[in-house]
């Protein structure tokens, strides 16, 4: 589950609070790859593996998605602005979650479902919060046993801070991803890179699914850089190391490691 | 590290006398999960030398039998067996919903699911199973499937708690500390500490996460009989790390 924050002013928007427009189930597992949101106008890119390419991780982010492969065999989007409650949405999952059921054999395919802003105040069941995570946890419920996953986005701040909380817990993986303002002399001397910079991401929870071991990461900061205005990379952030005696940062006298790590989203 | 050693240090906090009535409450947060506490417990549980007479009542909110399956095996104590010989009675709720409105109060949801927990109990007494565990992971969940009921659950959890006392049932219970912090009067929170004779707080380290160190526990253990009458509350705090097969558990600073 993602959590959106204010966008900074720019051409290029890492989160804002945009009316939840596209429920798309995706299928596939040979197809799908990867996907990314753009933000800025909601295109969805795929990159198939086989000849069509329609499915993948790397893609431009200077073109929009084509029209047709959002109705491509597979695919099915529905706006959940629409409908005044959640059942019609539950139903369709349930639908499209019934061809991905476990069996002995391989996996030939896996369902995916990603929901864009769900408590957007654009939908009519914004204020139902029960209502919101009674679905999260019947979409978790299907998923359970299924070869599927979901991946929501919510902006935290539109929730009370109980429900906020109630959401933090029935995510098996938690992310946020966070703004940086822009000309922050502070910042752009702590982080290296930070003019490239357009927000962090930070992982919060790991799945730990038939297992009681916490999953502890390395890093569990990422830059969100932009590169030749094409390409979305995450790196791991290091801060710059606090002088024990006095408390400041090193950062004022040379600047702070930087991960060249970079690492493609694959889902 | 000895694990047996290490293992006990939480048995002694918990001080668990299987022959009597106790409720146990385990809070944790987004940061800290508190499972293995319930695991470390289901597997005390099953794993008694009276095992004969011991048996398990398994409310799942939260993760289907396979997770808590592949878990204890790993832990070293089987679940198909008992649940084949009705020593573990898993209920999966993953998918429960209550009714809503007074409909809610007195049929289907949480009213029938009490019903169907004092038959199973019936039936264990019957059969002379004296040690009876009821887990219910996750209390949180629960309001969820209770559609934000706060009350049916809390009726829910005062009924379970009279069957522990007629049965001499153990009653554990999990749930999240975090998500009630917020409110003013976080009436659950506040009713299931007060009702628990043995509170268990997962919480991270002040300095983060780290491998070595997942977490700390406080185990408040109320009212331990010191004879003569008399009876205290006594506290423990240690540090825990997680691993697959067991949970270390140490105090600061001792962990070599």
């Amino acid at each position: 589950m993602g959590r959106g924050s204010q966008s900074r002013a720019g051409t290029y928007r890492l989160a804002r609070e945009i009316p939840s427009e596209v429920v798309c189930p995706l299928s596939a597992l040979g197809a799908v790859r990867a996907f990314s949101l753009k933000m800025k106008d909601l295109t969805i890119y795929y990159n198939h593996v086989d000849t069509k390419h329609e499915y993948c991780n790397d893609f431009d982010l200077r073109k929009p998605l084509e029209r047709h492969f959002l109705t491509a065999q597979n695919i099915c989007c529905l706006s959940i602005q629409d409908p005044p409650n959640l059942a019609a949405l539950r139903d369709c999952c349930a639908k499209f979650l019934a061809q991905f059921s476990r069996n002995n054999s391989s996996i030939s395919c896996a369902g995916r479902v990603a929901i864009q802003s769900f408590c957007a105040p654009q939908c009519e069941y914004s204020n139902m919060e029960w209502d919101m995570l009674s679905f999260i946890r019947s979409l978790k419920g299907m998923i359970r046993d299924l070869n599927a996953v979901a991946v929501i986005t919510f902006p935290p701040s539109l929730l009370s801070p109980s429900s906020s909380k109630r959401w933090q817990h029935i995510a098996d993986t938690l992310l946020s991803v966070k703004a940086i303002p822009d000309e922050d002399k502070e910042l752009a001397n702590l982080l290296t890179g930070y003019q490239d910079m357009v927000g962090l991401l930070n992982v919060h929870k790991v799945a730990n699914v038939n297992t009681q071991v916490p999953v502890i990461l390395e890093a569990t900061t990422f830059s969100i850089k932009l590169q030749k205005r094409r390409y979305l990379v995450l790196e791991c952030l290091n801060q710059a190391p606090v002088d024990g005696s006095s408390g400041s940062s090193y950062a004022s006298t040379g600047s702070c490691s930087g991960s060249t790590k970079t690492g493609t989203l694959d889902f | 590290m000895d694990h047996h050693r290490s293992s006990t240090l939480l048995d002694e906090a918990l001080a668990l006398d299987w022959t009597q009535p106790r409720v146990i409450v385990i809070e944790d947060c987004v940061e800290t999960n508190g499972a293995f506490v319930l695991h470390h417990v289901l597997k005390r549980s099953l794993a008694l030398h009276t095992s004969s007479t011991s048996a398990v009542i398994f409310l799942a909110f939260s993760q289907p039998f396979s997770h808590y399956d592949r878990i204890l095996r790993k832990l070293g104590c089987n679940l198909v067996t008992p649940k084949d010989n009705k020593r573990f009675v898993f209920f999966n709720l993953l998918t429960l919903e209550c009714p809503d409105g007074d409909e809610g109060k007195t049929s289907g949801g949480l009213p029938s699911l009490y019903r169907e927990i004092q038959k199973v109990i019936i039936a264990l007494h019957e059969e002379n199973r004296k040690s009876i565990t009821i887990m219910i992971d996750d209390i949180s969940l629960m309001e969820v499937a209770a559609n934000g009921s706060t009350n049916h659950v809390l009726d829910f959890l005062h009924y379970c708690h009279t069957l522990t006392l007629e049965f001499g049932c153990l009653l554990v219970t999990v749930n999240h500390g975090d998500i009630y912090s917020s409110m003013e009067r976080p009436a659950l929170l506040l009713q299931m500490e007060y009702l628990a004779d043995i509170l268990i707080k997962a919480e991270p380290l002040s300095t983060g996460l780290a491998t070595d160190v997942h977490g700390q526990l406080t185990v408040l253990n109320k009212g331990i009989c010191e004879g003569q009458g008399n009876s205290r509350n006594r506290t423990h705090n240690f540090h825990f790390k997680v691993k697959e097969n067991s949970v270390e558990c140490f105090y600061p600073g001792t962990r070599t």
